[in-house]
């Protein structure tokens, strides 16, 4: 919001352009709206949007304030990159969670008032020094020499800012190994979910007997209630498709709904049957 | 005379004939384009293709639109409302904003007025169209997101680290560029490739964006977003009518749009399509680079891009996700930084008043660091052969000593059942 205060200075103290005003006061507003709305937003996905609103209208900003190059690096970065990987966390959690109201930290309250507070005054205090005390001079002439904004701001930050870039960047670094530090798994320290992986499972299943599926409920079944067998070309029941819990266990504890009736026998010739029984 | 001057005093009204110009230029191209690639997919296919409906069947892909503004237009009780209606939005109009840098042609007179085939130059024309596509990633996202269901959501999820890996490398694509021409404006890259193009001087970069703009714009192989195997339709699977309209629209502008700027980076923009031959070949029609020659010239090379765009989807196979990843995170973004180091080194070469013994030592020392690295890298470990493995590459594969059980005996129905455990046998004694 810093931004916004800066321009505000502008337009008290040097001579403002009627257009320089009218974007002030339109890109304003709405980062205005959008900062209260992702406060005041029921759903997290909907705040994020709000939020995405702000930083475009700070974006718009800084391209109105001649640095054309930090405006759409605000809008590459953060609006495209930070805020969608947001986005893509809060669409894993789900679209019908929203904020619970309970209380976990002890004093959370308090503290988050107090540092409010303070930020508050921080705040106040540099609107209050950028309105009196600094002079603006504008970007036109920074601009208008060397080779114009971006190459300016790369000979910036590639020589008297080069401590301070290279810094942040052995932070961002730092970050990603140990994010990646984090979420890898090696074989020994598998979750608890996986028992075995999918190649493994893969290898066993080709060295052992079948590398097929279990046969399920054969073509012709009548019900596709596993107590169904299922059939092999000659019309007989495949062995392997029968479920070991209903083989073992007593006809007359089932349920008569998984009682084989009527079997895979059903499909084999009449005279067959009859000679069974 | 600088593009950036030459447009600054432009009229309003200059202004929105241009806005209006690229806007029907883009809408026709897109028309054009779905006809084209349903002509060629079928010609790849061995079939015709639509030819029912105009000259040679041109008029289809307007029936079309039309057909689709008259559907009915449904909103599913469990989507987000505003979300909803919002998403096919925020997918258009960047889609339709980034065409605004892209330079169509040189210095031209319309109306009376000196003015450049191009609605804006910026000191940052790149940048631009990189913060467009990542905008335009929102309507995806958030179509998917507020459809309420499951297939949709897994598009969204799908595109947005798609997009995220893939913006990566066509950053890092771009970077060559930009030092080879020393500006972030698009007008000045085409002007820095007046006799030499990039697509060979950088080519690795090249191959890099093209690669990139693909995963970029969705397409096949690369349209995990919205795979119809897999998704049904991905992120648009609840949009209908004109809202879907608009997110066929945003794909098709958007591969104009990449395919414009791959033009405008590497193979030199508005100029004419021989201006890179050596030995003068370059000029030998001086006019045509001049007037409304290059629009023609623009246009001719952006359909051969998009040209390519069907031709990889007639082609190609979709990719699996953890090979898209794998190739966009340890492939195109570790061969670009080092591409960048190398040009880097090239550049400085080439620019500073550098004694040649200097150069030579640093090509040493370079040479050096490079061989000691890669003492660094581990040795690949030496595969154990007494394993066979089954399912080392990417696809599982039977091993070669794989016994195949003997096929089983033809058995008759009543012996085989007699043998066979309890269910049947009760089942017998009925």
């Amino acid at each position: 919001m810093s931004s916004v205060f800066v321009t505000q200075a502008v337009v008290d103290a040097g001579p403002v352009s009627m257009g320089e005003q009218v974007a002030f006061y339109v890109l304003g507003t709405g980062s205005l709206i959008g900062a209260l709305g992702m406060l005041f937003a029921r759903n997290a996905v909907h705040s994020a949007l709000w939020l995405v609103l702000t930083m475009l209208n700070l974006g718009v900003l800084y391209m109105v304030g001649q640095a054309p190059f930090l405006g759409f690096v605000q809008i590459i970065v953060y609006t495209g990159a930070i805020m969608m990987l947001f986005l893509f966390v809060l669409m894993m959690v789900g679209r019908e969670s929203s904020d619970s109201v309970v209380e976990v930290l002890r004093g959370q309250r308090l503290a988050a008032g107090v540092i409010g507070l303070g930020f508050a005054g921080l705040l106040v205090a540099a609107l209050v020094r950028s309105l009196t005390q600094v002079k603006p001079i504008g970007l036109a002439q920074p601009n208008a020499q060397g080779g114009g904004n971006v190459a300016n701001v790369g000979k910036l930050i590639f020589t008297d800012y080069l401590f301070a870039f290279e810094l942040t960047s052995a932070l961002l670094i730092t970050a990603a190994i140990g994010a990646m530090v984090l979420a890898f798994n090696e074989k020994r320290r598998r979750p608890a979910y996986a028992k075995s992986l999918q190649q493994e499972l893969v290898e066993a299943r080709f060295q052992g007997n079948r590398p097929s599926p279990l046969p399920g409920p054969g073509v012709f079944a009548t019900a596709n209630s596993v107590a169904t067998p299922a059939l092999l070309p000659d019309g007989s029941v495949a062995p392997e498709s029968l479920s070991e819990v209903i083989e073992s266990t007593a006809r007359e504890r089932l349920d008569p709904d998984l009682l084989p009736e009527p079997d895979a026998h059903a499909l084999t010739a009449p005279e067959q049957r009859e000679g069974e029984s | 005379m600088k593009t950036a001057d030459l447009l600054a005093d432009d009229p309003i009204w200059l202004i929105i004939i241009k806005v209006v110009g690229i806007f029907v230029y883009l809408v026709v191209f897109t028309l054009f384009m779905i006809w084209l690639e349903r002509r060629v997919v079928g010609r790849m296919q061995h079939r015709p293709g639509p030819n029912r409906v105009g000259p040679f069947g041109l008029l289809q892909s307007l029936a079309d639109g039309l057909k689709l503004a008259f559907k009915e237009d449904i909103r599913p009780v469990l989507a987000d409302k505003w979300v909803f209606f919002l998403a096919p939005v925020v997918s258009a109009v960047p889609a339709l904003l980034a065409f605004s840098v892209i330079p169509l042609g040189g210095e031209v007179t319309m109306f009376g007025e000196r003015t450049a085939l191009q609605l804006a130059d910026l000191p940052v024309g790149l940048l631009v169209v990189l913060a467009c596509s990542s905008l335009g990633v929102y309507g995806i996202v958030l179509a998917g997101w507020a459809s309420g269901s499951p297939y949709p959501l897994l598009g969204a999820l799908r595109s947005a680290a798609q997009v995220i890996s893939y913006e990566i490398a066509m950053g890092l694509s771009i970077v060559a560029v930009v030092m080879y021409s020393g500006s972030m404006s698009t007008s000045d890259i085409v002007l820095a490739q007046k006799d030499n193009w990039f697509f060979y001087l950088l080519p690795l970069s090249f191959l890099i964006y093209l690669v990139s703009m693909v995963g970029e714009t969705n397409r096949a192989p690369f349209d995990l977003a919205e795979a119809e195997s897999e998704l049904v339709g991905g992120f648009h699977t609840e949009y209908s009518s004109l809202k879907f309209a608009l997110f066929f629209l945003a794909e098709y502008i958007n591969m104009v749009t990449v395919s414009g700027l791959a033009t405008t980076m590497f193979f030199g923009g508005w100029y004419a399509p021989w201006r890179f031959l050596p030995f003068g070949l370059g000029e030998v029609w001086a006019g045509a680079d001049t007037g409304w020659w290059p629009l023609l010239w623009f246009t001719l090379k952006t359909l051969g891009f998009l040209f390519l765009f069907i031709w990889l989807r007639g082609t190609l196979p979709r990719f699996r996700y953890d090979q898209f990843m794998k190739l966009g995170w340890k492939v195109l973004v570790p061969v670009s930084l080092v591409w960048i180091l190398g040009v880097t080194a090239v550049r400085v070469m080439q620019r500073e008043e550098l004694s040649t013994t200097f150069k030579l030592v640093a090509v040493l020392i370079g040479v050096t660091v490079i061989v000691l690295i890669s003492f660094l890298i581990p040795d690949r470990p030496e595969r154990d052969t007494t394993i066979v493995r089954t399912a080392g590459s990417d696809y599982p594969l039977p091993p070669p000593d794989l016994r195949v059980p003997a096929a089983p005996k033809r058995r008759l129905a009543a012996a085989a059942t007699a043998k066979l455990p309890s269910a049947t046998k009760e089942d017998g004694d009925v």
